[in-house]
């Protein structure tokens, strides 16, 4: 399914050359590309400079003016009312287990696919893409029953475990097909010194392939951060609630007016327009195929 | 299953570490099956299950057989969500897909090549900006701006003397699917781009200005060069998009609770609501299942349809 995907290591540099001979049709072009950018960034921009205004600026003078007066109090009531920094925290800690715990899992079972390619493996691989692939509407109301029964319902762990399944299940397929790849001679002289199978995963094949890992990471931890219907469906408690969901909930509130509206999009979208500027370089180089959700 | 997979499994069956038998690494996927089995596949055959009985989640379910797949196929709720997934396809895979490639020819061919890299690299990381944010806060960004009462685009249209165009894009009937429709284009257009531009790393830039030398205009380039290259990526992300078109959940959610009416309803949110707030439980499973066969039917399509190009290529 998936052709792109990250990749070890930098792709070589392509010779730049042709820059002269700009014709105006060039122009154009370039003209044509910047304005669809705009175009693009426009919402943010309206939503950052609105976030700043009291409800009375905004009226008086529009969505698109500069602010008359520097106003934190849409920003600073979201803030509170949300208790915004605890929301931080369950997306950071929910996103961060996730994350690790699911490259985890992905290694080991790309380890047994890849490297050891037991018997039947093709069809253990699409089994494990069904996962991600499934609208996950089907798994709500039987692991909300279960996870009702064992106390794992509005509980972080419980979709933490979820989410470790769904996002190994992709890594267990990009793995599987980066360690089917990995070097022969290195394994063969990693088993003439007698190294067991743990520790030629753990201290050959990890270190070696720690650059696609640690990309895989980042796009979980992003990935997971983003998720939205079963943090919706599985965290009801107000304390247990991710940044998304925690926005998007309070939406069409009376209490609301329309800047502390804008300041609550502006709170949910800084925390990946932050990763986005941290990981911009591996977030756009090769993007893999399920970056979609 | 000829003779020649067959051959050919025997030789890569093998392990790739020399000195250990096959066995042992079946233990490897215990943690990994277990958790599947728990998490993905048992809960898979008790919503199909469901989709068999009358549950209204207190008294036990109650095998009613197919009563809720006939009540299903005469549903017309079921079909508009239906057919709002088609709007939904076209929002996040035929327009992005098409304006994505453009983009990224015009990035890769016209701005990379003369007015330099760097640019280029800029202006796809723009495109890009929405595409990492969760989907429901990006519908609320365009939703603030589309708001009825002095939203920024009404202001914006009254300001021009175009007042009488002001509207309340996701609260009319007429204009609420457009509005999310516009959201998701705004959300997924970087996607294709980004992943298009890599595609075309492949090429060698002196095959454009080649082509150019020899008269063809950037339209022949784009044809002939852009899109017979990076084929096989077009399948990837239209296959990836439509499987995500087909479970859009969140924007519906954060913007229109699937209305006015149902002119916004999705099979996702229909089938939720169903769960949540109708209590209706073995019909929400039984279009929950409904959606998973349409997502595992596209999918096999796309899979046979790229397998047959590919073979056709190589008869070539």
């Amino acid at each position: 399914m998936a052709s792109t995907l990250p990749l070890v290591g930098t792709r070589p540099r392509r010779r730049q050359s042709g820059m002269h001979k700009r014709r105006p049709a060039d122009w154009a072009l370039l003209v044509a590309a910047i304005l669809i950018g705009a175009l693009i960034v426009i919402p943010f921009l309206i939503i950052l400079v609105n976030s700043f205004k009291s409800p009375t600026d905004y009226t008086t003078s529009g969505p698109l003016t500069l602010p008359t007066s520097l106003y934190f109090d849409g920003i600073v009531n979201f803030w509170q009312r949300v208790d915004f920094p605890q929301k931080l925290w369950n997306s950071f800690f929910i996103s961060g287990t996730v994350a690790i715990l699911a490259v985890v899992l992905s290694v080991i079972n790309a380890f047994a696919l890849g490297i050891g390619r037991v018997k039947g493996r093709v069809w253990i691989l699409v089994l494990f893409l069904l996962a991600d692939m499934l609208p996950q509407e089907v798994l709500l109301y039987p692991l909300y029953n279960v996870f009702k029964e064992i106390g794992l319902y509005n509980n972080s762990w419980g979709v933490i475990i979820i989410f470790i399944v769904i996002r190994a299940a992709f890594g267990t397929y990009l793995l599987a097909s980066v360690f089917g790849t990995f070097p022969k001679e290195i394994l063969e002289a990693a088993s003439l010194d007698g190294a067991s199978r743990w520790r030629v995963l753990t201290s050959v094949i990890v270190p070696i392939t720690r650059p696609t890992l640690s990309v895989l990471l980042i796009f979980f931890f992003i990935w997971t951060w983003n998720e939205f219907l079963i943090p919706l469906s599985f965290l009801v408690s107000n304390e247990n609630q991710t940044v998304p969901v925690a926005i998007t909930v309070l939406q069409g509130d009376r209490l609301m007016d329309v800047t502390t509206t804008s300041a609550s999009a502006l709170l949910g979208l800084i925390p990946t327009l932050v990763f986005f500027l941290i990981f911009q370089r591996t977030l756009t180089r090769g993007i893999t195929a399920g970056a979609v959700k | 299953m000829s003779t020649t997979t067959r051959a050919k499994r025997s030789v890569v069956s093998e392990n790739r570490l020399p000195g250990t038998g096959s066995k042992g690494y079946y233990l490897y996927l215990v943690p990994g099956l277990v958790l599947f089995t728990l998490i993905i596949l048992l809960p898979l055959i008790w919503n199909v299950y469901l989709t068999f009985t009358e549950y209204r989640g207190i008294k036990p379910p109650e095998f009613i057989g197919l009563d809720n797949w006939i009540e299903l196929f005469g549903d017309d709720k079921f079909w508009a969500s239906f057919r709002n997934s088609i709007a939904m396809i076209i929002a996040m895979v035929v327009l992005p897909t098409g304006i994505g490639l453009v983009l990224a020819a015009l990035l890769f061919d016209v701005i990379g090549r003369k007015f330099g890299g760097r640019l280029a690299s800029f202006l796809r990381a723009t495109y890009y900006l929405p595409q990492i944010l969760p989907v429901a806060i990006a519908a609320i960004v365009i939703g603030w701006i589309l708001r009825p009462e002095n939203g920024a685009l009404n202001t914006v249209l009254e300001a021009v003397g175009l007042g009488n165009l002001a509207h309340n894009w996701l609260g009319s009937p007429d204009t609420a699917l457009p509005s999310i429709m516009l959201v998701m284009v705004w959300v997924q257009i970087g996607y294709p781009v980004v992943i298009f531009m890599a595609a075309l790393q492949r090429v060698d830039p002196e095959l454009y200005e080649a082509a150019e030398l020899d008269g063809a205009n950037w339209f022949q380039r784009f044809r002939s060069i852009t899109v017979s290259i990076i084929r096989p990526e077009i399948f990837v992300v239209t296959l990836t998009c439509t499987i995500a078109a087909l479970k859009v959940f969140g924007p519906i959610y954060a913007l229109t609770g699937g209305g006015p009416g149902t002119s916004t309803i999705v099979p996702s949110y229909y089938s939720y609501i169903q769960f949540f707030q109708s209590q209706q439980v073995g019909y929400g499973a039984t279009i929950a299942t409904a959606l998973t066969v349409v997502v595992i039917i596209v999918t096999v399509v796309f899979i046979k349809f790229q397998n047959r190009a590919e073979r056709e290529d190589m008869g070539n």
